[in-house]
């Protein structure tokens, strides 16, 4: 049997770790091929040796049955291999056409050639039903569809092995299901892709072979159809995960979070937030499903005092905390787990023990008059280092240096220690592996049987439905629907998110 | 792992300076003169009595407050190009003080090195507003704020405290650092008490920055502005105050002229150059209170030393400035430097 890619008993170091041991990944013509692992198991640095980025300490490398030595980047190129990256290498001011043909401009008496390369670009597009409008401007296209260029791009370089890298990561469940035909219809085409993930329910859909890697070594190669997510799940983690999110009903009690006719303007003064009205109770979880960008990240914005409140009020129990600044509103009971741990859940280039005490580190006993207590902070970092089993060397490490699910279990240490009267939980288990989410998921709901309130907001429907005690649906900066998750469907919540009405709507 | 990156700390600097030192001996052999011979007149500028070396010590104490001035500030995130402007008005504060102001050296000297920290702080703190409340890049208006401390100090001086020969009256006795035990010593060098005031302010910068919740506030700014505002710190108060206590330093540098090397201060023409050199200290120095005293060491020395190279081997000036910026040079490419050990180490292979 002929390999489009044969890479064999890879073997990568770094000082200190051993990020690829003894790793073989073969892939078929014309196969999808899921490549499985999970957070910092090192798939990337797999890929990477493969793009001839890392040099492997051991292993050989196959394309199309010739050995590749000493690749670089440019070879991996000129083999066909093409990689769609996660987060997406395009420039916004640019058009579709132009980013494209970037740095591979077809050029006519010294000028570039849009015209052609636009007519290419569409030829392509209609080859593979990418559905792709060659003269737009990245900024004005969906994020679905700006992943399709990225594929464009890949293509229009005569890629024909494409590397998926996580990308289902940014899209709506439409857009998946767009996004899987596509594949489909590459491979119809005569392409071959790996597809990294850590999503099962994608590679029994979509892949025929798995290969899956467990903290740097290979575990080994399955048939998709001989398998099931359960096993799958259990070659990654390396025991058996329980995807039933366990839970008793919620006992909901008073109202902890009050937002009344909320208005939130965003930076051009446009309404993000318009007329808003949400209640969270003791007890139980709110899982806010929408579309990004209908005003979540306003929201959750406001109410932690990060975003001026334009018009309305938030109360916190009694209290109100309507443009009250962040430190005053952590001190009133509020935790947060924030979308983007990098931005703002962290200060990478601290330590993990400096982290720990983000919000608390001018209180005792962490500091005293002013001055910093190391004792008791490394103390605490240790301790919760420990409870939450965060990876870590030890708490001196930067936060830098951990992989993004233990930056996660980090923050969410930190936050849930604080034992807030109410706990926001944004994207909290974006980009994590089953385990971590498994352990994640399970913390909030201890929160909430502790009678804390939560509010959840995910793009993951499934989370928001197996998670959650209500949902709300947000559509255009308002809550368009409040549905019970015991009797909706991933199909209906998409229909809601996307301004549908539905039939049975309980309003508050 | 980490005893290997703190080596590499401190290998590559010396690595720069050796680099700096062998392509200014190429340079100045083309140029004519002799290396070997200029070097160790150099070296002997340096170390060859101690009066060279309580000049380098004397040369050290303004540049030690500088390079904290800059360093302070990179570490929580600011850039600091106005240390020259900062200086220039914390000099004229510690003159006014040390002559205007009657009162026992006990008070008299500490009140006088305070009002050149009062100046700076408050200098320093217009590009900190400017920038926290109108996102003013601190760059443009410090180097801007330069210009305005040079000619108002030295328009001040013109009008208000103008003595013969375009400077000031001496400072009082009761403020001055000078010190005839130290001058003793030194074979009558110019040196001071300053370079204990400059140590304990790398003390206060590394307690400031590394010990206090101030500090963590401040590096956490620098750091991430978004993760402290979500942690509920006021990046915009902290912007200002990393300001001021950068330009506090900065102030304190200029009393070190004011009341220790000149005792009075002259209608500057141009710039000192003080506080510019900080920045180079700082690069040096890798931004931490240690490393800054050994950069000014370095700088201070190389200064120094510079003299005797021009006065015995016929080297000018201006070469030794050639040598200083290749070493900054190398320091500042360390990316260069690691990538040649990398080299050496793997055995010349690519």
């Amino acid at each position: 049997m002929e390999y489009v890619i044969d890479m064999r008993n890879i073997r990568k170091e770094f000082p200190g770790i051993v990020a690829n041991d003894n790793i073989t990944l073969q892939v078929k013509k014309g196969e999808i091929h899921a490549l499985l692992g999970e957070n910092g198991a090192g798939k990337s640095t797999l890929m990477n040796v493969l793009f001839g980025l890392y040099e492997p300490e051991q292993g050989e490398i196959f394309v199309k049955g010739n050995k590749v030595v000493n690749n670089d980047p440019n070879i991996a190129n000129s083999l066909g291999i093409g990689m769609v990256h996660q987060h997406f290498m395009l420039v916004d001011k640019f058009t579709v056409t132009e980013n494209i043909i970037l740095g591979k401009e077809p050029t006519k008496g010294g000028r570039v050639d849009l015209q052609t390369a636009a007519k290419e670009v569409q030829a392509l597009s209609d080859q593979y039903g990418l559905r792709v409008d060659p003269n737009a401007k990245i900024e004005n296209i969906s994020v679905g569809m700006q992943q399709r260029v990225e594929i464009l791009k890949t293509l229009y370089r005569g890629a024909d092995i494409l590397i998926f890298d996580e990308p289902t990561a940014v899209l709506t469940p439409q857009e998946i299901v767009e996004l899987i035909q596509i594949m489909k219809k590459l491979v119809n085409e005569g392409k071959s892709i790996i597809l990294i993930t850590h999503k099962l329910k994608e590679i029994m859909e979509v892949c025929d072979r798995c290969t899956v890697i467990r903290r740097g070594r290979g575990v080994g190669t399955v048939d998709v159809s001989d398998s099931n997510p359960d096993s799958l799940a259990a070659m990654m983690v390396g025991r058996e995960v329980n995807f039933k999110v366990e839970k008793n009903d919620a006992v909901p009690k008073e109202a902890v979070l009050k937002i009344k006719d909320l208005v939130v303007q965003d930076s051009r003064k446009v309404p993000a937030v318009n007329g808003l009205n949400l209640t969270v109770h003791a007890g139980e979880i709110v899982g806010i499903a929408g579309v990004d960008g209908n005003g979540q990240s306003e929201l959750l914005e406001a109410i932690t005092g990060l975003h001026k409140v334009h018009e309305g009020s938030i109360h916190l129990r009694d209290k109100e905390i309507t443009n009250k600044s962040p430190r005053n509103v952590t001190e009133n009971g509020l935790s947060h787990i924030p979308q983007d741990r990098h931005k703002h859940g962290l200060v990478l280039d601290f330590s993990v023990g400096e982290n720990m005490v983000l919000q608390t580190y001018y209180q005792k006993p962490y500091s005293k008059s002013g001055i910093l207590n190391f004792k008791p902070i490394f103390d605490k970092a240790k301790k919760l280092i420990e409870e939450y089993d965060v990876r870590t060397p030890d708490a001196y490490t930067p936060a830098r240096a951990l992989s993004g699910g233990n930056q996660q279990k980090a923050i969410i240490a930190r936050e849930v220690d604080r034992d807030p009267d109410f706990l926001i939980a944004a994207q909290p288990t974006r980009g994590l592996d089953v385990g971590a989410i498994e352990f994640i998921h399970s913390k909030l709901i201890e929160q909430r049987d502790n009678g804390k309130a939560v509010l959840l907001v995910s793009f993951e429907l499934e989370e928001i439905i197996n998670v959650s005690d209500r949902i709300a649906v947000m559509y255009e900066g308002k809550i368009v629907a409040i549905v019970n998750p015991k009797e909706t469907t991933e199909q209906e919540l998409g229909l809601l998110m996307a301004g549908g009405k539905r039939g049975t709507v309980h309003a508050e | 792992m980490q005893n290997n990156t703190k080596k590499i700390k401190f290998i590559v600097p010396l690595i720069s300076v050796f680099l700096g030192l062998l392509i200014g001996g190429i340079i100045m052999l083309i140029s004519g003169y002799k290396p070997i011979e200029a070097y160790v007149a150099l070296f002997q500028g340096i170390f060859g009595g101690s009066y060279y070396i309580g000049e380098t010590i004397r040369q050290m104490s303004p540049l030690i407050l500088s390079g904290l001035a800059v360093a302070f500030a990179f570490r929580t995130g600011l850039f600091n190009i106005g240390v020259e402007g900062q200086l220039l008005v914390g000099w004229l504060a510690a003159v006014y003080v040390g002559i205007f102001v009657d009162a026992p050296a006990i008070i008299h000297i500490p009140l006088a090195v305070l009002a050149a920290g009062v100046a700076g702080a408050l200098w320093g703190s217009v590009p900190g507003i400017l920038k926290a409340r109108f996102k003013v890049h601190e760059v443009i208006t410090t180097i801007m704020m330069n210009y305005i401390a040079l000619y108002s100090t030295n328009e001040i001086i013109r009008n208000f405290m103008l003595a013969p020969g375009e400077r000031t009256e001496n400072v009082k006795e009761s403020a001055s650092l000078a010190s005839p035990f130290l001058q003793s010593i030194t074979e009558y060098s110019t040196l001071h008490f300053g370079i204990i005031v400059a140590i304990v302010a790398a003390v206060i910068m590394w307690f400031l920055l590394w010990r206090t919740t101030l500090g963590y506030e401040l590096r956490a700014v620098g750091f991430n502005q978004h993760a402290s505002q979500y942690a509920g710190i006021n990046v915009s108060k902290n912007i200002v105050l990393s300001m001021a206590i950068s330009g506090a330093f900065a102030g304190i540098a200029g009393s070190m002229e004011g009341l220790g090397t000149y005792q009075y201060m002259t209608i500057n023409a141009g710039f000192t150059g003080v506080g510019f050199d900080g920045i180079a200290v700082a690069l040096l120095g890798a931004n931490s209170a240690i490393g800054v005293i050994l950069g000014a060491a370095l700088f201070g020395g190389l200064k120094i030393g510079a003299l005797n190279m021009q006065a015995i081997a016929g080297v000018p000036t201006e070469l030794v400035g050639v040598v200083i910026a290749l070493i900054i040079f190398f320091v500042a490419c360390s990316y260069l430097v690691h990538w040649l050990m990398n080299r050496v180490n793997r055995g010349g292979k690519i």
